[in-house]
Parts: C-alpha cells; sequence; structure tokens
C-alpha cells in the first residue's frame, strides 16, 4: 500500500472502507466452568479470526510453555486469564471484556466465570449481552450449573442461547451423545422460556467446528460457531416501539438554548411528535433534535441524542420522555427481583440507594418473598438475601418513578442499590410490576399542623436520639433531660430501648435484621411524636450507622439531634448495671453490642458526651441548654 | 420484548452512543471532571465525541495535559491548536519537582521517568485542583489487565486502584456515589479498538498528529526499536548516526520511549489497511510496558493510567 493509488483503487478503497465501518456489532456472553474449556475456546476464537498479532502469541507461547496445562502447545487459555492473582490461581474471577471482528461483524465477548460464587459477575456480563454461549461437556451432559447459567441468562433477558457441546473429541464424536444432550437442553430452555437455542458441537481444543466445519463430524450439517456468531439475525427492534428517553443532563449553556440530553431507551423521535413528561405528566412537542452535525430529521433506539421542546415546561434529569399517548407506569412500590453482590446481607428494612436509568432514589426492601435456589430452580423462603443469592422481594422507594417491567424493556426495567455509607454497588434488580397498594394510598392533608402544635406548645418538636454502649448512660441522661424539661413545663416524651421492646417492638429479636426494624419502627414513631410538638427523647442503643442515618433522613431538617453517649468498652462493661456483659461474656447472650456484635460509634454527631469526663446531671443540662441556643425551646 | 441490546446501526454508531451517555453521566453527577488530554490519537476521538456530547455547549471540564516535556514536536503543535478554540479551556501540568531533580527518560530510564513525570505529574495536578473525575482515553483491548477494568474505575483518596475494590457494572447504569476526596478514573472508550479508533477518525475526519502518518524522518535503532531524533537533546552513542527512514507511529508518548514502526501508510485509509493486514499489537511500540511481568497492573495500582 502506497500513498500513491490509482483514482480506481482509491474509488475501491473509499467503498471497502465504508463498508467495514458499516459492520454491526454482536455482545454475547460465555458461560461455563473452567473444567468447560471455555477460555479455550474464546481463546480458539481469536486466534482463528486472527485477532492476535505476533507479539501476542510469542508471549502467549512462552507463558504456555512457563505455566500452561497443555506440555508443549498453546495453553489458548492463557490469554484470556488477565489479572496476575488470576493466573496463579488458575481461574477467572472477574468479568473481561474480549474484542474480535470478522469481515461482517464486530463482537464483544464477556468473559465470566462459571461457579456459584460468581453469581454477580454472571449477571454483570450477561446485562449488556445480545445472545450467550453456554458450554456443556459432552462427557457430561446438562448439569446443574447448566441450569444456573442458562437461568440467570434468562433473568438478564438474553432470548438467543449457543449451545456449545464441547469436548466432542473426548466421546468420539458421537452423534447420539450430541442428540440427546441437544434434547435434555430443549426442554430446560423451554421451561426458561429461551426463544431460541442453535446446538454445535465443538472440540475447543482442537478446533472442530469453531471456525472451520469438522472433518470428524460430518453427521453435522449445521453452521459452526463463528459461522452462526456472524449471522444470527439480531432482531429488527419493533418498529412501533414508544418512544422512550430517560433524560440524563439539561443542557442550559446560555438563556437561549435549553436541550434535554438523553440516549433512547426504545422507539424513534421526531420533530412535530408528541410527548409527555413523566412521573409529572406534562405534555409538549418536540421541536428540534439538536446534533454537532446539524439538526436531524428522525433518531431511533440507543442514540444519544438533545431534544429541544417546543415550550417552557418544568423537566430535570431522571424525567422520563415518552410518546403522549403511551405513557408508562409510575409507583412507588414494586415486586422486584434482586440479585445481590455484597458480602454484608441484604437487610429488610434498610435504606439503600436505588438508581434506574437516570434516577437516584432512597428505597427500602420491605419483605424479601423468596429466594430462588438457582441450582434447582425452586423457591426457597428467606429473611435476607447473602452475596451470590437471587430472591423476589418488595421494594419500596421515597419518591414515585416512571418505569417499565425489565421483561419489557431493560433499560427502564432495571436498576442497581447502592450501600449509602459504603458506597458500594450492592444489588442489581429487575422491576417485575407495580404494587397495587402504591396507586390507592394516598397522604391526607390535614388542617392542624406542626406549626400550629408546636406555637401551643411554645416549642418546637424535634427528636434526640441518644446512641451509645449498653451501660454509657443513655437511660440515666434521658430521664434526667425529662425531668428538667418537665420542671420547665415543657411537653416531652422518652421512647426507652427496653421498653418499647415490651410492646410495640416485642415481636422483634436481636439478629441484625430484627435491630434495623427495631429502630425504623421507633423512628416512625418519633416522627409522628415530633410531629405532634414533642421534645421526643430516643434512648437506644442504635449501633449502626446506617440506620441513625435512616431515622435521621425521616425527620425534617434540624429536627434530628443526634447525642452520641460516648463510654469506652472497659468503662461499660465496669458499670454493667444489668449484669448483661456478665452474661454475654458467659455466652449466655448472643449478638450483644460490643462484645459479639459492632458498635459503629457516630462520626458526626450533633452532641458528644464524654461520660468519662462530664456526669450525667451536666450532661443534661448541656443538651437541655443545646435545645434552648437552637430555639427549640420558646420563651415567653 | 422491547430489546434494549440489539444494535440500532453500525457498530460505530453504537460506539459513539455509549460514549455519549458516559460523558454525560459524568457531567451530570459529578462535581469537578477533567479530562486527560495525551494528544494521541484517542484523546482526539475522546475531545470530538465531547464536543458531540455537550453541543452547543461548550466542553463543561477542562482538559488536563501531564506535560513530561519530552513529547514530540509536533505533538506540542496540536496542543496548541487545540488550545485557540475558544471553547476548550487546556491546563498544562508538570512536575515541577522532577523537573527540578532533572529526570528525563534518558538519565533515569522508562520506569522512574513514567513514575515521576507522569504518574506522580497527574497525582499532583488532580489533588490541586481538586477534580473528583478524570475521563481518560484507555482502551480494553490495549493490554491484558486493562480487559477488566470499569468505565467508572473507582480510586482511593491516595489514587490507588484496588483490583478487588472495583463495583459492579451492569446495564448502563453507572456508580458515581464517592466520598470525599476519592475519586473516578472514567474510561468512555473502554469498549473501543484501535481499529475502531482509525475508522471513526477515518468517517469523522477528525485531526491527528502527523506522526502517526508514514514520512522520512531521522531515527536511530535502539535494541530493537527505532527511536527518532526529534530534538537536539536525544545523546547519540559512539558510532551511532541519524538515518532517514519511512516510518510512522502507533502510539505517541515521550519521544525517546516510543519506537517507530516501517511504514508506508500516508494516510487513514492507508493505515487503516495496514491494520488488518498488521502482525504485531500497538503497545509494542511502548517501552514501559516491559518494564517487568504483569507491570501495567502494577503501574494502575499506583495510579497511573
Amino acid at each position: 500500500m502506497s500513498g500513491q493509488t490509482t483514482a480506481v483503487q482509491t474509488n475501491t478503497l473509499a467503498t471497502y472502507l465504508e463498508q467495514l465501518e458499516k459492520k454491526d456489532l454482536l455482545r454475547f456472553i460465555t458461560c461455563g466452568s473452567v473444567d468447560d474449556g471455555k477460555s479455550s475456546l474464546i481463546g480458539r476464537l481469536l486466534y482463528e479470526s486472527q485477532m492476535l498479532y505476533d507479539d501476542q502469541l510469542a508471549a502467549l507461547e512462552a507463558d504456555s510453555r512457563r505455566v500452561g496445562t497443555r506440555g508443549q502447545d498453546i495453553d489458548f487459555a492463557l490469554l484470556v486469564d488477565g489479572l496476575a492473582a488470576e493466573r496463579e490461581q488458575g481461574i477467572t474471577i472477574d468479568v473481561a471484556y474480549r474484542f474480535f471482528a470478522t469481515e461482517r461483524r464486530k463482537f464483544i465477548v464477556a468473559d465470566t466465570p462459571g461457579h456459584e460464587q460468581y453469581t454477580r459477575n454472571m449477571a454483570t456480563g450477561a446485562s449488556t449481552a445480545d445472545l450467550a454461549v453456554i458450554l456443556i461437556d459432552a462427557r457430561k451432559g446438562v448439569l446443574v450449573q447448566t441450569r444456573r447459567h442458562s437461568y440467570i441468562v434468562s433473568l438478564l433477558g438474553i432470548r438467543r442461547v449457543v449451545l456449545a457441546i464441547n469436548k466432542m473429541d473426548l466421546v468420539d464424536y458421537d452423534e447420539t451423545i450430541y442428540a440427546s444432550i441437544k434434547a435434555d437442553y430443549a426442554r430446560l430452555a423451554q421451561r426458561l422460556g429461551i426463544e431460541s437455542v442453535v446446538a454445535i458441537p465443538v472440540s475447543a481444543v482442537h478446533g472442530d467446528n469453531v471456525v472451520a466445519a469438522s472433518a470428524n463430524m460430518p453427521w453435522y450439517q449445521g453452521p459452526t460457531l463463528l459461522n452462526h456468531l456472524e449471522t444470527v439475525e439480531l432482531k429488527a427492534r419493533q418498529a412501533d416501539a414508544p418512544f422512550r428517553m430517560p433524560v440524563q443532563w439539561v443542557n442550559r449553556p446560555d438563556q437561549n438554548f435549553r436541550g434535554f440530553a438523553g440516549t433512547i431507551a426504545s422507539g424513534t423521535v421526531q420533530p412535530g411528535d408528541r410527548i409527555r413528561v413523566q412521573p409529572s405528566g406534562r405534555l409538549s412537542t418536540v421541536k428540534r433534535i439538536v446534533s454537532f452535525d446539524g439538526d436531524l430529521p428522525s433518531a431511533g433506539t440507543g442514540k444519544s441524542i438533545t431534544l429541544v421542546l417546543a415550550d417552557e415546561v418544568d423537566v430535570s434529569r431522571g424525567d422520563v420522555f415518552t410518546t403522549a399517548d403511551q405513557p408508562l407506569e409510575c409507583a412507588d412500590q414494586f415486586e422486584a427481583t434482586i440479585i445481590w453482590m455484597s458480602e454484608a446481607p441484604l437487610l429488610q428494612g434498610r435504606q439503600y440507594l436505588l438508581k434506574t436509568s437516570t434516577r437516584t432514589v432512597a428505597a427500602t426492601v420491605t419483605p424479601v418473598k423468596y429466594r430462588v435456589n438457582v441450582n434447582a430452580l425452586e423457591h426457597e423462603p428467606a429473611e435476607r438475601l447473602e452475596l451470590n443469592d437471587i430472591g423476589v422481594c418488595e421494594v419500596e422507594c421515597d419518591r414515585a418513578l416512571a418505569f417499565a417491567p425489565y421483561a419489557e424493556d431493560r433499560t427502564l426495567g432495571a436498576f442497581i442499590l447502592i450501600d449509602r455509607l459504603t458506597h458500594d454497588t450492592v444489588g442489581a434488580g429487575l422491576f417485575n410490576f407495580a404494587l397495587r397498594r402504591s396507586q390507592n394510598i394516598h397522604w391526607q392533608a390535614m388542617d392542624v399542623d406542626r406549626t400550629v402544635r408546636a406555637a401551643m406548645k411554645r416549642q418546637r418538636g424535634c427528636v434526640l436520639w441518644l446512641t451509645g454502649l449498653s451501660g454509657a448512660g443513655k437511660s440515666t441522661i434521658a430521664n434526667l433531660i425529662d425531668r428538667r424539661l418537665t420542671a420547665m413545663a415543657r411537653h416531652t416524651y422518652v421512647l426507652d430501648g427496653d421498653n418499647v421492646r415490651h410492646g410495640l417492638n416485642k415481636d422483634l429479636g436481636f439478629t441484625a435484621q430484627d435491630r434495623v426494624e427495631n429502630i425504623r419502627r421507633v423512628a416512625e414513631v418519633a416522627k409522628l411524636m415530633a410531629d405532634a410538638g414533642l421534645i421526643t427523647l430516643v434512648s437506644f442503643i442504635s449501633p449502626f450507622r446506617s440506620e441513625r442515618q435512616m431515622a435521621r433522613e425521616l425527620m425534617l431538617p434540624g429536627e434530628f439531634i443526634e447525642v452520641y453517649i460516648d463510654a469506652p468498652l472497659a468503662v461499660a462493661e465496669l458499670r454493667d448495671p444489668k449484669g448483661l456483659y456478665k452474661k454475654a461474656r458467659r455466652g449466655e447472650l448472643s449478638n450483644f453490642t460490643g462484645i459479639d456484635s459492632p458498635y459503629e460509634a457516630p462520626s458526626r454527631a450533633e452532641i458528644r458526651i464524654d461520660t468519662t469526663q462530664v456526669s450525667p446531671a451536666d450532661a443534661a443540662e448541656q443538651i437541655v441548654d443545646y435545645l434552648d441556643r437552637l430555639g427549640m425551646l420558646v420563651n415567653t | 420484548m422491547i430489546e434494549s441490546a440489539a444494535p440500532f446501526s453500525t457498530h460505530l454508531d453504537r460506539l459513539e452512543a455509549e460514549s455519549i451517555h458516559i460523558l454525560r453521566e459524568v457531567v451530570a453527577e459529578c462535581e469537578r471532571p477533567v479530562m486527560l488530554y495525551s494528544i494521541g490519537k484517542d484523546s482526539a476521538v475522546l475531545l470530538h465525541l465531547a464536543r458531540k456530547a455537550f453541543y452547543p455547549a461548550p466542553l463543561p471540564f477542562p482538559l488536563l495535559h501531564v506535560d513530561t516535556t519530552w513529547k514530540f514536536r509536533d505533538m506540542y503543535k496540536l496542543r496548541d491548536e487545540v488550545s485557540s478554540d475558544p471553547a476548550v479551556q487546556l491546563l498544562v501540568h508538570t512536575n515541577q519537582d522532577g523537573l527540578a531533580r532533572g529526570i528525563s527518560p534518558i538519565t533515569h530510564g522508562s520506569q522512574i521517568h513514567t513514575d515521576v513525570m507522569k504518574t506522580e505529574g497527574l497525582k499532583q495536578a488532580l489533588d490541586h485542583y481538586a477534580f473528583d473525575a478524570a475521563f481518560g482515553g484507555a482502551r480494553r483491548d490495549e493490554e491484558k489487565s486493562r480487559a477488566k477494568e470499569r468505565v467508572f474505575s473507582f480510586r482511593t483518596a491516595a489514587h490507588r486502584w484496588d483490583p478487588k475494590q472495583q463495583r459492579p457494572e451492569l446495564w448502563s447504569l453507572y456508580n458515581t456515589r464517592k466520598a470525599k476526596g476519592e475519586s473516578f478514573r472514567v474510561f468512555p472508550l473502554s469498549n473501543w479498538t484501535e481499529l475502531d479508533i482509525w475508522q471513526y477518525i477515518h468517517a469523522e475526519r477528525i485531526p491527528v498528529v502527523p506522526l502517526y502518518f508514514a514520512a522520512e524522518r531521522p531515527v536511530v535503532e535502539r535494541s530493537g526499536s527505532l527511536i527518532m531524533v526529534d530534538d537536539e537533546r536525544l545523546p547519540l552513542l559512539p558510532g551511532e548516526r541519524p538515518m532517514m527512514r519511512r516510518v510512522r507511529f502507533r502510539t505517541l508518548g515521550c519521544y525517546p520511549l516510543t519506537g517507530a514502526i516501517e511504514s508506508e501508510a500516508a494516510t487513514v485509509e492507508d493505515i487503516i489497511l495496514e491494520m488488518l493486514s498488521a502482525r504485531t499489537s500497538e503497545r509494542q511500540g511502548r517501552l514501559i510496558d516491559h518494564d517487568g511481568a504483569a507491570s501495567m497492573e502494577q503501574k494502575k495500582q499506583e495510579g497511573y493510567f
């Protein structure tokens, strides 16, 4: 190739390049365990589609001799095992993305480990895939792990499966084995609602039917793996799908321009279309589709665009544009399927952040209805979800969302759950449907409100939340504050941990799960009391930061005052007013805070009382002074 | 079912839409984003995508060039052209301490030079401006440990990358939450390959540094690499004499550390055709990758891009 090409060559060249630029893209996931030869299969695809360069091949040959498992032959598995730690252990523990292209198509492969403890990685890889290649060892047939892989694939909305029946060389390329595995799998696929299955007999190690047709299996007339991947039809989208676009960013460089940027989740849009803004329900008309390359006449699914509307409607990030007469359902309570991805279990009642399309809200998982046994494909009762569990739950959000069931829309039906303190992504979820009750219960507005009640009592309702170890002095101090305020003719109430457990919370134990629910109920009661105008004292160990944070967020700004009654464990244990530490040390009490259950000290409490320095009476005085300074007590 | 993951058109359209979505997500959710600008082809594509993502608004974040002072002269020229656009704000940072200590790729070798002038320099700049998200042009196809890199790569307050602490990324839902001091490196080109980059440069007519195109250039051959004598700072070894060869670069870094390849590809079209028949991967020209086994993974843990 030189720079001096003739006119004719230039013309053909331009056409050729243009063709190459118009290839489409197939994203697929490979599922299988280490033993199934998955890495070998991917390595073989890369090798045979000539995506390996000489230097990579040389490195691979050197690695194969050093740590390979195939003697002097090239070990293709080494090619796709990325991180050094993984190479030493001989397993892949994360999701790796591989790229290759042929004349017809570009491919992105999500390579994920298949063991049960890596369900989260498989779900991650499946979430962006159009197709799944499921590997089966011909000697073993459809196994428990095949069911697990197929369930996750179908759950994440993949409707096309390639069944790669591998290691045919080890069963003498026997057609009857192939046929029997194919028939077994067809029954599983039907049960899971997988629409299309293509079964291909292969030997990844020797290359049979991976790229070239196998001379060892003349009985097989179907496509090779690569041939199928290159030609499988990527089902054309329904032309009449409703237009849906979550608003990602409001583009407002100056007073003259206001555009709404986002990626189209489904359907097409053109100027003049009537659209609805959800959840507000306001209507407008598309005026322009603005782009760097000039205004567009229309735009379709998957494109990232900027819309200008005909009127000044209130729109912000997190809203969703839809076709005016085909709006989405809006709800704040859902049934959802959740894949748990964190070492710390999902706790019912704990508040998480829920991010769906471009909106983030606070959400609580109310009952876990059941856990799915991914091996047996059966439902099991469950109180909580552990790492890699998949369960069906009820989810309650603090605001209404426009959504679609995941089975219908992979963008507006998907969400992730984020831990409020560690900020980790702890779960992935799929909306199933809205719970009816969320549409039928409305907040009842009353005429006598908190301001009126507060004025009558010459004080502002608030919540003093005393947290600390057992024996730190919470109840003692709460009692003194209560006496002091009552003497000043203020209106108060004390919610004491032990007392509440005699009534409202007597059905709860001391597991992490029950502690969360304990705090949730008390926080809700405290909120009502503060609304009624009372200075509410809560005296609770409340060991977890996230529950105290949840309580704080239930209240109005400034209404929640966290008081950390600080006593070192050794000091509290020495006081041991109820003899509980001794019991816990003897092993007669389990889940005791400070002993075998953690206490997470507040990092930004409004007040901290160091009980090794300050007497209970002085502490009470300090706290009452604090209320006075804040204007909680109205002087007459 | 409405198949949101199926292609709506060509692979380049799909990659472009994904990158624009990522760029906008950062601007919508992070407080102080910045775009790392290395002047190479990936940076050129990234900058072009950013202009598209935010049009008609000017770029809602500055560009940052961490300058080791050892880039090719042609790179500085393109950088100056880019920064002359009033819609673009370009920040340049050089590790002054490293400069004062006279750190250079020639006297200190690639490892120390890269650690001090690139990795350290980058951390200094990120801390100085308190950026909480930095776009980079890295791609997953470049190198093995990159294949598992997230689009939003979480970094501790000390800029460290912990492969065990990376968050799962599902669909196109990116978790952008972090505590004060923590940050993200964000890679909108994660799913692009080297070939995609060139096809996009071709389709969109994006200007790139002329060094990517073959021309007669003065080079010396050192341990199998062709090093261009770009200025008088490159000391010649005894008996060494620059020779004119028709060469180009597949990747651009500090000139004493970047090997050229002999090539006749003088246009973007030629480069694409050459790539389709190429037999070596692009990072082979980067001397820093060969510093030790799994060396890229280690550099990343320390804060390198």
